[in-house]
Formats: C-alpha cells, sequence, structure tokens
C-alpha cells in the first residue's frame, strides 16, 4: 500500500516537473529551434506542439520498453532512428489531416527529428526508467514544451497582427507591430519572456544577488 | 554561374540560416562564448554539410525515387556517420580543439541546420554543383552568425550588466539585434 502510494506520488511529480520546475523552453532551453521558427501564429504553434508531444511520447515509449535490448554503444543512432520512425509517421498524419498547416510548417516537421529536447530526455530519463515513468515524464515534458510554444506563439500573432487563432483583436485602428511575427521578433520575445522567468525566479529566491544559477548553467 | 552564385549568397546572408530561418540554435548559443572556438566549430560544420549534400545529392538520385519514405531516415544515417568521421579527424589532428568543442562536436549530429540543407535541397531540385553551392553558402552563413555572435558576446562580458538580464535573455536580445541587422540585406538582389 505505502509503496504504491510512493510511486503515484513520484509518477506525479515526473509529470509536473516538466510543466513549470524544468520546463523545457523556458528552464532547460532546450528544442529554440522549431519552438522560434513557427511561433509566427498561435495556430501553428499548436500544430507544432502536438506533433512534438506525439513524437516525444511514442519515443519515450517506445526507448523505454526496449531499454534492456539496446546496445550501449549505438544507444544514440537507435534513438535517432525511432525518433526518426514517429516523425515520418506525424508528417504523413499531418499531410493527410491539415494540408494548410503542414505547408506552412513545411520542413519544420521533419526537423522534429534533431529536436534536442527529444533527444535529451530518451538518453537522460527514457533510457534509464520503466515505462510508467517514462510516460509521465514525456507527457509532462510534451505539455510543458506546448504550454511554451503556445504562449509565444499567441503573444507574438496579438502583438504583429493584432489577431489571435485568425481572428482580429483590435479593429481596424490597431496598427500591427510587423516585427514581431518577422524573426528577429521571435529572439527579443523568448529573451522578455525568460527575462520575466528570471525575475519570477529571483523574487522568489529571495536573494537579489544570485539569479537562480541553475537556469545559467543550463544555458 | 550567376544562378550559382544567387544560391551561395542567398544562403549565406540573405536567408541566413540562423538569424532568418532559426536553424542551429542549440550551438549558436551553446559555442558562441570564444570566438577561436566558433570560428572552427563553424568550419566543421561547413565540412560536413558539404559532405552531406553531395550524399543528399546521390540519394536523391539513386535510392529515394524508389523508396520516398525513407528520406528523413536515410539522411539522418548520413549525417550521424559523417560528423563521427569530422570526430574521428579533429581528435586525431587537434586535440586541443577537440577538447574545446567538448559535447557539441558529436552535436552537430543534431544540429538541424544540417538535415534542413538536405531537405530544402531536396525539395528544390537542386544539381549537384547547386547543391554544393547551397552547401558552402549555408555554412558560411552560419559560421558568420557564429563569429559574429561570439565577438558581440565577448564585448557584452565586459559591459556592466543587470545581474538578471545576464545569461540566455541576454543572449537571446542581442540575437535579436543580430538578426534585424540582417533582415537589410532582404530584397539585396531584387533589382537584378
Amino acid at each position: 500500500m505505502t509503496d504504491h502510494a510512493v510511486d503515484s506520488s513520484r509518477l506525479y511529480d515526473e509529470f509536473v516537473k516538466g510543466i513549470w520546475k524544468e520546463n523545457p523552453v523556458f528552464v532547460q532551453v532546450l528544442g529554440m529551434c522549431p519552438m522560434l521558427a513557427v511561433t509566427n501564429s498561435a495556430v501553428n504553434a499548436l500544430a507544432m506542439g502536438l506533433a512534438t508531444a506525439f513524437v516525444l511520447i511514442g519515443s519515450s515509449v517506445l526507448v523505454s520498453l526496449f531499454r534492456r535490448l539496446i546496445p550501449r554503444q549505438v544507444r544514440i543512432s537507435t534513438y535517432i532512428i525511432i525518433i526518426a520512425t514517429f516523425v515520418t509517421v506525424a508528417d504523413f498524419t499531418l499531410e493527410a489531416v491539415v494540408p494548410t498547416v503542414h505547408r506552412e510548417l513545411g520542413a519544420f516537421i521533419s526537423l522534429i527529428v534533431v529536436n534536442c529536447l527529444i533527444l535529451g530526455r530518451q538518453e537522460a530519463f527514457a533510457s534509464r526508467n520503466p515505462i510508467h515513468v517514462a510516460l509521465a515524464d514525456a507527457v509532462g515534458m510534451a505539455i510543458g514544451f506546448a504550454f511554451a510554444l503556445f504562449c509565444l506563439g499567441a503573444t507574438r500573432e496579438i502583438l504583429g497582427s493584432g489577431s489571435l487563432f485568425g481572428v482580429s483583436l483590435f479593429g481596424e485602428n490597431f496598427e500591427p507591430w510587423v516585427i514581431m511575427v518577422l524573426p528577429p521578433g521571435g529572439f527579443l520575445m523568448l529573451g522578455f519572456i525568460l527575462l520575466f522567468f528570471n525575475w519570477v525566479q529571483q523574487r522568489r529566491t529571495l536573494r537579489p544577488s544570485r539569479v537562480s544559477p541553475a537556469t545559467r548553467e543550463a544555458a | 554561374m550567376n544562378d550559382l552564385l544567387w544560391i551561395f549568397v542567398s544562403a549565406m546572408v540573405i536567408n541566413n540560416f540562423t538569424l532568418y530561418y532559426f536553424l542551429g540554435l542549440c550551438p549558436f548559443f551553446g559555442v558562441s562564448g570564444q570566438l577561436k572556438t566558433a570560428f572552427r566549430l563553424g568550419l566543421a560544420t561547413i565540412f560536413v554539410m558539404l559532405i552531406t549534400s553531395l550524399c543528399a545529392s546521390f540519394l536523391n538520385a539513386f535510392v529515394l525515387p524508389h523508396a520516398p519514405y525513407l528520406k528523413l531516415i536515410a539522411f539522418i544515417v548520413v549525417i550521424a556517420s559523417t560528423v563521427q568521421f569530422v570526430e574521428m579527424l579533429i581528435r586525431k589532428l587537434s586535440p586541443t580543439l577537440f577538447r574545446a568543442l567538448g559535447i557539441f562536436l558529436p552535436l552537430i549530429t543534431t544540429n538541424c541546420a544540417i538535415l534542413f540543407l538536405a531537405l530544402t535541397q531536396t525539395s528544390r531540385d537542386y544539381s549537384l554543383v547547386q547543391g554544393v553551392s547551397f552547401a558552402l553558402g549555408a555554412g558560411s552563413g552560419f559560421t558568420l552568425a557564429l563569429v559574429l555572435m561570439a565577438g558581440l558576446r565577448q564585448e557584452a562580458s565586459l559591459a556592466s550588466v543587470p545581474e538578471i538580464v545576464k545569461g540566455t535573455a541576454l543572449n537571446m536580445i542581442i540575437a535579436g539585434l543580430l538578426s534585424l541587422a540582417f533582415m537589410g540585406f532582404a530584397g539585396l538582389f531584387s533589382a537584378v
């Protein structure tokens, strides 16, 4: 009984940490390439988040299932091939279901293969943990990643084109801040969001002279 | 000839892989701490891109027409083995550089710029020579961005910056400004 309780509380911990405390984007700064490239609108960001979640969860489960069978020397290649398989599935699915979004995301769906977040989770977590823990971790990380993508995408779309999910928010008089949907806006916006995170963290630790060394380490 | 030059310049500055397409950001932020290391990682990346581009041309000509669904897996295997080769080469030739690059050397495999290069080359139907020009342009563009970023970061490390901004947030904002500057190259060829 106690065993069970401990187990489920651990599952909960592994699940929750990806969403906030170890958020892959804001805290670990992983998987930035797809994240900045596709977040010029909320829809694209959400589609990318879902596709990445599918790949991450699928490959974590598979890697965790086969973790005793994969030889150490070729583990990275094995992970990459497992990931590439799931990405191919996601790619074809998106192309069939939502062709417009697929066209807009372009090569970035294929580039999920080289998202360091996914490979990082396989190497650091899924290959060392039983399947249910790996699943909890993957789902948490996937939600954290999708949440971050959505934040960035929504903010950039609101500022850059004055709309959200393509619905105009401010009426005709709004002058869109075009730079926000262009490449520099991605960097600047993420910079500001990270700044905000640093600020929250600094207030939490109540030690103004040291801003979360872990964040800087991860960078 | 003009065509090749156009591909080169376009990949290098106008549609710079790092600052326009957001590719290869992990090494872009990870290795840009020191000018010298940044430059050498850039050279290694150019080399890997060149080989990948050549291999991708052959794959496109002979293998992929028969099995299009293997595209991703085939490219990634080519890239991974090239990187492995470069790693052995650098370890042999310059152990100091090998140590300085550390984890970022094997991570060239997961540099999305390289996979993107192979995929774009395929979707644009470049010939072998055009592909080489594209790879050289993209690699030089990546190196250029990396070196510029390293220079700026070295300067920024001497400036007095509020503690809260230091680290990734500052790097992001610097990259944003750099990207803004590169946007000035847009339309460079519209007159031609």
